[in-house]
């Protein structure tokens, strides 16, 4: 579970994230979403850790993420907004690479990598170097790394950006899949559709307010709009005067 | 540790597997110096060796007006080229090159040689090109050993003993050992191993640090739950393996030439077997750790792997600096010097090849300095890893 509890930041003299309070729940998808720039980023960086907030605090189950940043960090898998591989190793040691650095042992990771390697469809790469992988490859490879020590929570950071359809799905199904085994799933994007296909519940930020923080429909019914795009725009238009 | 450890393993893992930086840190870094080196000193050796063995050749004008000089010119094996030039026309023959050294006796010569009174010659040279300039002043030599020869038998005419003329009569002793005068063609070659040893770590403090966030996976290195300061060490500890290995290949390589290169005909030895390599090695061995710890420290400010490449080219100029002081003002081994990275190792390498004694205390102070500013530039870094702007 995440608790982010008033979360300020300032870059400068930009207020990049003001007073943002929200719950991501287990066994649910909770969706940053917002209009570029709104800082969503910034948000979830605060909330794993590698930013710290100017006021307010973010836990992981309980976890105070600037307190106790080593424990709460095992407890998440991240998926940055840029999920880099590196393009020398195989697929396997790239992740092999990250459970070592998460602690765990040989022989639990190679049963976690192949355990993975079933679930995510990566048989037939899995011992290739990663270099001219495909985008749907990749995210799968940088997927499999972030929940390769088993975490109880999952934040991805625009996971979709660059997917093809077929990747897309691919991803949704596997994020639903994740949230059927109970985890915690915080993922961030400017996509309407995935948003409202995926999430249970939706926080919407602008300029670094959040401005909703209910289940798609109940924002959808609360502005009296068809789609969820339309009372994006509307809960939008209301906070900053954009029509 | 095992964060280290781990770090450590993937690094060097990973940029074993880049066929690129390989040949740049294992075969050009180390290998550039020492066969840019033998080639040059091998042709210098040559050289000097060809130009003493090798006749004077004079091209001379009005020698009919000095058969006296011309077979004195003759009986010390100098050639002779006789034409009828004119200083001008010989002026212009050396300046389009048909002719190198001129030597011109004017029509006055004979009559000024029998009056006892200086006689003019001319000798038309351009000092601009080395090879002319040794060759004039050969000849230069040989015609003042012509005219004191005159001067003696001038004197003794007059009763008067030559000895009178020669009031000082100075006598050198060149104190050079074989392997001192080595040094002076050797000097630079410590450069080359300070090079060698950069350039084995220089891809990957690049790689390790700007790859890492120009290819995007910094971000999710920076979310695992390990000390910043750990993965800082894992790198500079990759970097400095090849590093190692660069110095090792680059000696290893400074041995082979110097067995094909004719030191010895010139009455030197270069000391450079491998015992002196097993040396430089333990000299050069605490600059390693500073140098990786600079090289990643500074790349870890850049944003991309070309801005990275743009100033860790300066960083491999640094170390040329104090090496080049030293030369300019001749320095010697001195402990107070000890306490310079770069120009501690030059001088200590230096010493070991003109097999001098060195103190077990400048050798401590070396590696102490180095170390120490390794430690202090690995914790900046450390410090810097654990910023927020890391993240760029």
């Amino acid at each position: 579970m995440i608790e982010a509890e008033s979360l300020h930041k300032r870059f400068g003299n930009v207020d990049a994230v003001v007073d943002v309070s929200f719950v991501a729940r287990d066994g649910e998808i909770t969706g940053v979403l917002g209009p570029n720039g709104a800082g969503k980023s910034t948000c979830l960086r605060m909330v794993y850790g590698v930013l710290s907030p100017d006021r307010g605090s973010a836990r992981i189950d309980g976890i105070d993420v600037r307190g106790e940043t080593s424990v709460a960090r095992a407890h998440m898998g991240v998926l940055p907004h840029a999920a880099g591989l590196y393009n020398n190793l195989s697929a396997r040691e790239n992740i092999r690479y990250f459970g070592l650095l998460q602690s765990m042992q040989p022989d639990a990771l190679e049963e976690r990598t192949q355990l993975l390697a079933c679930a995510l469809g990566m048989e037939a790469f899995i011992d290739r170097r990663v270099k001219g992988f495909s985008q749907g490859q990749r995210i799968k490879v940088a997927l499999a790394r972030a929940l390769v020590h088993d975490p109880g929570t999952l934040i991805l950071d625009e996971p979709t950006n660059g997917l093809d359809v077929m990747a897309i799905r691919n991803l949704r199904s596997m994020l639903v899949e994740l949230k059927s085994q109970g985890r915690c799933i915080l993922f961030s994007s400017h996509v309407m559709q995935e948003v409202a296909a995926l999430c249970d519940r939706v926080v919407i930020i602008g300029r670094g307010h959040v401005l909703a923080d209910d289940s798609p429909e109940t924002i959808r019914a609360r502005c009296g709009a068809n789609t969820l795009e339309e009372a994006f725009l509307h809960v939008l238009g209301n906070a900053e005067g954009v029509s | 540790m095992r964060t280290l450890l781990t770090v450590f393993r993937k690094e060097f893992l990973e940029n074993l597997r880049d066929r690129r930086t390989l040949l740049s840190a294992l075969l050009f870094g180390p290998l550039f110096g020492p066969l840019l080196f033998g080639f040059v000193v091998s042709r210098m050796l040559n050289q000097s060796v060809v130009e003493t063995d090798e006749p004077l050749r004079l091209t001379m004008a009005g020698g009919e007006q000095a058969p006296g000089l011309v077979s004195y010119l003759e009986s010390q094996g100098v050639q002779l080229r006789f034409t009828s030039f004119t200083v001008d026309a010989a002026r212009a023959a050396v300046q389009n090159g048909t002719a190198k050294v001129v030597l011109i006796v004017p029509a006055e010569y004979p009559t000024r040689l029998l009056a006892a009174v200086p006689a003019p010659l001319f000798l038309v040279a351009d000092s601009g090109d080395s090879e002319t300039r040794k060759t004039a002043d050969r000849a230069r030599m040989v015609l003042a050993a012509y005219g004191s020869g005159i001067a003696q038998s001038r004197l003794e005419l007059r009763g008067v003993s030559p000895l009178l003329a020669l009031p000082v009569a100075v006598n050198d002793i060149d104190v050079a050992t074989p392997s001192g005068r080595a040094v002076a063609i050797l000097g630079f070659m410590t450069y080359f191993v300070l090079f060698a040893v950069l350039m084995g770590g220089l891809y990957l403090a690049i790689d390790s640090t700007a790859g890492e966030r120009e290819r995007g996976s910094l971000e999710a290195l920076l979310c695992l739950p390990v000390s910043r300061s750990h993965l800082v060490g894992g790198k500079v500890l990759a970097t400095c393996a090849y590093m190692c290995l660069s110095l090792a290949i680059s000696l290893g390589a400074f041995v082979g030439v110097f067995r094909f290169v004719p030191l010895e005909r010139l009455g030197m030895s270069a000391n450079l077997g491998a015992g002196t390599a097993v040396a430089f090695f333990a000299i050069c061995l605490p600059f390693v750790p500073l140098g990786a710890c600079l090289m990643t420290f500074v790349a870890s400010f850049t944003r991309s792997y070309r801005e990275a490449q743009t100033y860790l080219t300066t960083v491999l100029l640094v170390p040329t600096l104090p090496i080049a002081f030293a030369s300019i003002y001749s320095l010697k081994t001195k402990s107070s010097l000890m306490f310079i990275p770069s120009l501690s190792q030059h001088l200590l390498m230096t010493s070991v090849l003109k097999d001098e004694r060195i103190s077990a205390w400048d050798v401590l102070c070396s590696a102490g300095s180095s170390l120490t500013l390794a430690l202090l530039l690995l914790s900046l870094t450390a410090r810097h890893w654990r910023r927020e702007t890391m993240l760029g």
